[in-house]
């Protein structure tokens, strides 16, 4: 079943001069085609100004198109009486955990949601309950969230959004104010929802190491989709990325440096494992997995 | 022109129950000429910190040294002080205020006392250094892209002309592109300008790139002080409190668990690839 659909989509923003009179547009994004299936984990990537955030609020109706249409679960968001459903099967998680928690206590914070939606309050517990533990951070619940760290914060608005049931969570950049174990913790958690959950993720990041696990990428350049694949697909066109102001993980880019001097790899290594295999190495032991594997995301670029 | 920092400590909210020690005994040197990286996960105490070098906090103990000069002395000229250690704080765009660039990079100066000449001539210099070229002086800072705006808040400092240019993660928010630009510029600047510069950063990539001495908070406390190489090596203590090690030094450590002797002490993809390519004989590539 496809959970985010758009076809051509168009978003022009007015500029005003002093007066406040239209000065003119400027075309954020640009035709966009978008498939996203329930359940699956997508990342989006591009510099700044390519149109990504933008995208991002078109899913769940913060913003209208100018042109083209988008649906969500099958609903058009222009269509307004379904303004609520939409918002609430589209959950938002935003750069800046502190503007996002409004709650005094935790668990106060994640029921805020639930409650807006009317659920009533001995579901709105459960929900909170389900949340919290889905993030890890139930032990956190009598808590004042401003004594919670940055990745701590991320993953209370996180469970915030899930209280409210949703089939989509879209991350807009969630890591960019934390340190690293923050993002691990977040990546982590996001991973968890998509795999455990089946909530679909639609991550928009600039830390290329966190796209590597994704089922399908939408490189963006000038509000257009200017490549896409899967990670190995989008990853092994490193001078083409590069062109585009983006990265791609550092493993990648070591495996495409060896071949330059000489030692031809397949194409796309994502991973230490992949490049070691490649090298004709056999696999370590297992025990390393804490300095890596799952946890490379959330890990520099 | 050294800083030097002597067993400071300082306490929020002291006195009441809510009192956290934010620095505890810190002492360090900073002498002249240096690019020093400074991490530590959030809530270490990295911000109290640069703020006390350039006495916008005082500690509740121990001194700070500006050419031996205690900066908390009587007599001792903390707005100088200011001009000479300046302070990038955390998205500095959002502090642009002037009608255009030139004004906003101006303020610094004038609030110095100097002539509107040479307020001029400073802001044009630090202008360029930012890299911002003379099309973008006469906007409103508000036309400019993201990343331009930084280069006009950071040229904003860099016309007070420090001594010691203080960065507190000056590449948030920035696609790869623009980082590589900022990070870029800084190193330019130290070197055509010899300042000393201390980055603050959540990316161990970029220290291990740029940095020839890396500090590492924790708790409030001084956990490690060295060359990139020295404190990557220690990379599991660096895990143990929120950090990391550049993803070289995890893919060198994997490579060599797996049986391919190669070094580990590795930040750089160049050097990773050289290191592999010496041992190019025990290699099976298909």
């Amino acid at each position: 079943m496809e959970m985010v659909r758009a076809e051509g989509l168009i978003h022009d923003y007015i500029t005003r001069d002093e007066e406040g009179n239209v000065s003119g547009t400027v075309r954020a994004v640009d035709g966009v085609d978008l498939h996203v299936q329930l359940g699956q984990f997508i990342a989006v990537l591009g510099h700044n100004g390519s149109g990504k955030s933008t995208l991002a609020k078109h899913i769940n109706a913060l913003l209208y198109p100018t042109g083209g249409t988008v649906w969500l679960d099958g609903m058009d968001t222009q269509d307004e009486s379904r303004l609520w459903n939409i918002r609430q099967e589209a959950g938002m998680i935003f750069q800046n955990p502190d503007n996002q928690i409004i709650g005094q206590v935790v668990e106060e914070d994640v029921g805020f949601g639930p409650e807006n939606m009317g659920v009533p309050t001995k579901e709105i517990w459960q929900r909170v309950e389900e949340a919290l533990k889905a993030v890890g951070m139930w032990e956190f619940r009598k808590k004042s969230p401003n004594r919670l760290s940055g990745g701590q914060k991320q993953r209370v608005s996180i469970a915030g959004v899930i209280a409210m049931h949703p089939k989509c969570i879209v991350m807009d950049e969630p890591t960019a104010m934390l340190d690293p174990g923050g993002r691990r913790e977040v990546i982590r958690a996001a991973r968890a929802l998509n795999e455990v959950e089946k909530i679909t993720i639609i991550l928009i990041t600039h830390h290329m190491e966190e796209a590597i696990y994704a089922d399908h990428i939408y490189v963006m350049d000038q509000g257009k989709i200017a490549l896409q694949g899967t990670p190995r697909e989008v990853f092994s066109h490193v001078e083409q990325m590069q062109e585009l102001h983006l990265d791609v993980p550092k493993v990648t880019l070591l495996a495409h440096e060896l071949g330059k001097r000489g030692l031809k790899l397949p194409a796309g290594i994502l991973t230490k494992e992949e490049l070691a295999a490649a090298l004709g190495l056999s696999a370590a032991r297992e025990e390393h997995t804490s300095a890596s594997g799952a946890l490379n995301a959330g890990q520099e670029q | 022109m050294a800083l030097r920092v002597d067993d400071i400590s300082y306490e929020y909210e002291k006195g009441t129950a809510m009192s956290v020690h934010a620095l505890a005994h810190v002492s360090v040197n900073i002498p002249d000429g240096q690019f020093i990286g400074l991490v530590g996960h959030t809530g270490s105490g990295k911000s109290t910190f640069v703020q006390m070098l350039n006495g916008l906090l005082k500690p509740s103990e121990g001194h700070i040294y500006w050419n031996d000069q205690d900066i908390h002395a009587d007599g001792f000229d903390r707005k100088k002080l200011r001009a000479d250690v300046g302070l990038v704080f955390q998205y500095p765009e959002h502090q642009l205020f002037e009608q255009d660039v030139i004004s906003d990079v101006m303020f610094g100066p004038r609030n110095l006392g100097f002539s509107e000449e040479e307020c001029r001539k400073r802001a044009e210099k630090a202008l360029r250094s930012s890299g911002l070229s003379e099309e973008f002086w006469k906007q409103s800072p508000f036309d400019l892209s993201g990343g331009q705006q930084r280069r006009a808040a950071i040229a904003g400092v860099l016309a007070m002309q420090p001594k010691v240019l203080i960065l507190d993660e000056p590449t948030a928010g920035l696609d790869p592109r623009g980082r590589d630009e900022i990070l870029d510029m800084v190193r330019g600047m130290k070197q055509q300008l010899h300042m000393t510069i201390l980055l603050v950063s959540h990316s161990m990539d970029d220290v291990a790139e740029y940095a020839d001495r890396i500090i590492v908070m924790n708790d409030a406390k001084i956990l490690m002080d060295g060359s990139p190489k020295e404190v990557f090596a220690r990379y599991k203590e660096l895990e143990a409190v929120g950090l990391s090690a550049p993803q070289m030094v995890y893919i060198m450590q994997y490579l060599r668990e797996c049986g391919l002797p190669v070094r580990t002490d590795i930040l750089t993809v160049d050097e990773a690839a050289e290191e592999i390519l010496r041992h190019r004989g025990e290699l099976h590539v298909q």
